[in-house]
């Protein structure tokens, strides 16, 4: 199997803005919720993705409207950049009616078909079966849409991830496995949990090609992204992307992640995917700094009203515990 | 009708289904030109072909969350657990992964699939190859169970199973698949999911039962009539959600019930049906709720000691006589 070859792409400054403005946003998105969380607004079932949102923003641009993502539970912004309302994830974090379980479940235990979006539960690696289900759809319509599966490092130690990752090899399904490498499940660091060192490398025993790449430079992911896309839109089967990554707070935000030092998180801080990418805009003239502060400002006023109607929502009716059990 | 063995009648509603929707599939370990471990799904593979009939690898867990993928995706895929013992390898994703699913989306999607599970002792499987399973389902909201146990009802419940739109478990007992034979319609007939069949009349006590327990009870029935005790005999066919009304009805009129199935008796089928039954028709009862199970352990390989835990036409009349003493 051949390497994928390294697309050439050309992004038009409004694209890269866009680009930008999702990777604000996700940020802002999640640091309120952790705010949120403190402050006893939102219970719980918050799990950041604060450092990682190069790895969602680099795919997820990348895609059709018509192609599926199976985010992993830090992933929100796939639902914000799929086209759910942040108005209705907001709602989804304050269990109101408003938002995508109407209160029955938090985070990201919920979908929706009509975006391109499935929801997993909290079994980790349980979404990538479900994501050759789709991928396996869409060999038998013979249609050129692709299915974006995100997993941890620590689910590729799960059954899910062998079953998944074989079956889709086997049926060379249109399929992209991102490996959001953060170098932590939960408490246990990544040395801890595999003998080897690239997530990448096990895809070879699958019978397709993994790559490692930098998770943290948007343009490097989105560029890996179309590699595979293209490969599994022309029949070539899947891939496994492994982006490197770092997770900046706790696995959720009750952990005070004394389990890795202070030195450790400032080398990753001093990585962050988004100052990068702003020194890049500027140097590129795709970025001044008036509109680096309407932007600001934009992101602002978005997730104050998120919270804003979030928070105003309804509660669920009690006898909706009971409810949309059965269709 | 032509008569149909159980095994069949599988395979006739599956050719029926997926020759009637192009969204029906079938998946497993074997189910391709091999036709199945039973033999089910022979000739499907030829019909079909390898997009509608995959063989998978020996991932039970991956099998059934493939097709919840394939559902999200308006598909109805059919999949088989090669043994109903297997099942335990892909537990989560039916528990977790599909019985939750339109809850947690708030009602705005569901999940059309059916795992097949042959299951069931009296075949010498052992250990793995005769397991009843159906009560760590039965517990879970969000799913739907069935255990045909007639050639017409194993049709009518999978068509039925493959047009609901939520995941439906469809045991079907190993024992029946060649012995149990009958009359069964062509073409469109289903039979509706949630509805029990009252196999036998009688007015002394109820005897309710699913599955492969449905004939011993029947001829256990037929020998306590020649004492002139009428038992009126109650097939379940859907154990969630089970028919309270037929059980509940028949209870105010015979005010005796005994609960006669294959699976072990602690937090089995039968407790359920037991505590409901004591709880809203307390008043009616002349006697205890009892039942007949197995005993709490595994389905032994050694025959002796397979038919010793299994409930069979002696131990149900047994159960039945205990019963009338009352």
């Amino acid at each position: 199997m051949p390497p994928i070859k390294r697309t050439k792409f050309k992004l038009a400054p409004e694209q890269l803005l866009d680009m930008f403005y999702w990777l604000k946003l996700i940020r802002a998105f999640d640091e309120r919720l952790s705010i949120l969380v403190r402050q006893g607004k939102v219970r719980s079932g918050v799990y950041t993705g604060i450092g990682q949102e190069a790895i969602i923003v680099g795919t997820v641009f990348a895609l059709r409207k018509e192609d599926y993502v199976c985010p992993l539970h830090r992933d929100l912004g796939s639902f914000l950049m799929k086209g759910v309302e942040p108005r209705v994830m907001m709602s989804q974090m304050f269990a109101k009616t408003t938002g995508l379980s109407k209160g029955r479940d938090s985070a990201l235990h919920s979908g929706a078909n009509e975006l391109g979006i499935f929801g997993n539960t909290s079994m980790l690696g349980a979404n990538l079966p479900v994501a050759a289900g789709l991928a396996l759809t869409y060999k038998m319509e013979k249609r050129d849409n692709v299915v974006v599966a995100y997993f941890g490092e620590g689910a590729s130690n799960t059954g899910d991830f062998h079953e998944a990752l074989n079956f889709a090899g086997v049926q060379h399904l249109p399929i992209v496995f991102v490996c959001e490498n953060n170098q932590y499940a939960y408490s246990v660091p990544v040395e801890k949990s595999m003998a080897i060192d690239d997530v990448a490398d096990r895809a070879e025993s699958y019978g397709f090609d993994g790559v490692a790449i930098n998770g943290n430079d948007v343009l490097a992911v989105y560029q890996a992204t179309q590699g595979a896309l293209a490969r599994a839109r022309t029949g070539g089967g899947p891939t496994l992307i492994e982006c490197k990554t770092y997770r900046w707070h706790g696995h959720s935000e009750h952990d005070k992640a004394f389990y890795r030092s202070d030195e450790e998180l400032a080398m990753w801080r001093s990585r962050d995917p988004i100052p990068t990418f702003t020194t890049y805009l500027k140097h590129m003239k795709v970025l001044d700094d008036k509109q680096l502060q309407e932007i600001e400002a934009h992101v602002a006023t978005t997730i104050d009203d998120a919270v804003e109607f979030a928070a105003n929502a309804p509660e669920p009716a009690p006898e909706d515990a009971v409810t949309d059990l059965y269709a | 009708m032509p008569e149909l063995t159980y095994l069949e009648a599988i395979r006739q509603a599956l050719a029926e289904e997926m020759r009637r929707d192009p969204k029906v599939f079938v998946l497993g370990e074997d189910v391709g030109p091999y036709g199945g471990a039973f033999g089910v799904t022979q000739g499907l593979h030829e019909e079909f072909g390898e997009l509608r009939v995959i063989d998978t690898p020996i991932s039970e867990s991956a099998i059934i969350g493939i097709s919840i993928g394939a559902s999200q995706r308006g598909y109805r895929p059919v999949a088989e657990m090669q043994f109903a013992d297997f099942v335990s390898c892909g537990f989560d994703q039916i528990v977790n992964q599909a019985a939750t699913l339109r809850y947690r989306y708030g009602g705005r999607a569901s999940v059309p699939i059916v795992v097949r599970l042959p299951s069931g002792g009296g075949v010498n499987g052992g250990l793995y190859h005769s397991q009843n399973p159906e009560a760590w389902f039965v517990h879970r909201a969000g799913l739907k169970v069935v255990a045909p146990s007639t050639a017409y009802d194993a049709k009518g419940l999978l068509k039925a199973a493959i047009r609901d739109d939520n995941p439906v478990l469809y045991f079907e007992h190993k024992y029946l698949y060649r012995r149990e034979k009958g009359a069964v319609p062509e073409g469109d007939e289903t039979v509706p999911i949630g509805v029990a069949a009252i196999r036998r009349e009688g007015r002394d006590a109820t005897l309710v039962t699913y599955g492969a327990m449905v004939r011993p009870s029947l001829e256990a029935a037929d020998r306590l009539s020649k004492d002139g005790i009428e038992v009126e005999v109650i097939d379940l066919r859907t154990l969630l959600p089970y028919d309270k009304a037929a059980i509940l009805q028949s209870v105010e009129k015979t005010s005796r019930v005994l609960i006669v199935h294959e699976d072990v008796k602690t937090l089995g089928v039968g407790a359920e049906l037991s505590a409901t039954i004591v709880e809203e028709r307390f008043e009616y009862l002349d006697a205890p709720v009892m039942r007949v199970t197995s005993p709490d352990t595994h389905v032994p390989f050694s025959h002796v000691l397979e038919q010793a835990i299994l409930p069979n036409i002696d131990t149900i009349t047994d159960g039945l006589r205990r019963l009338a003493g009352y």
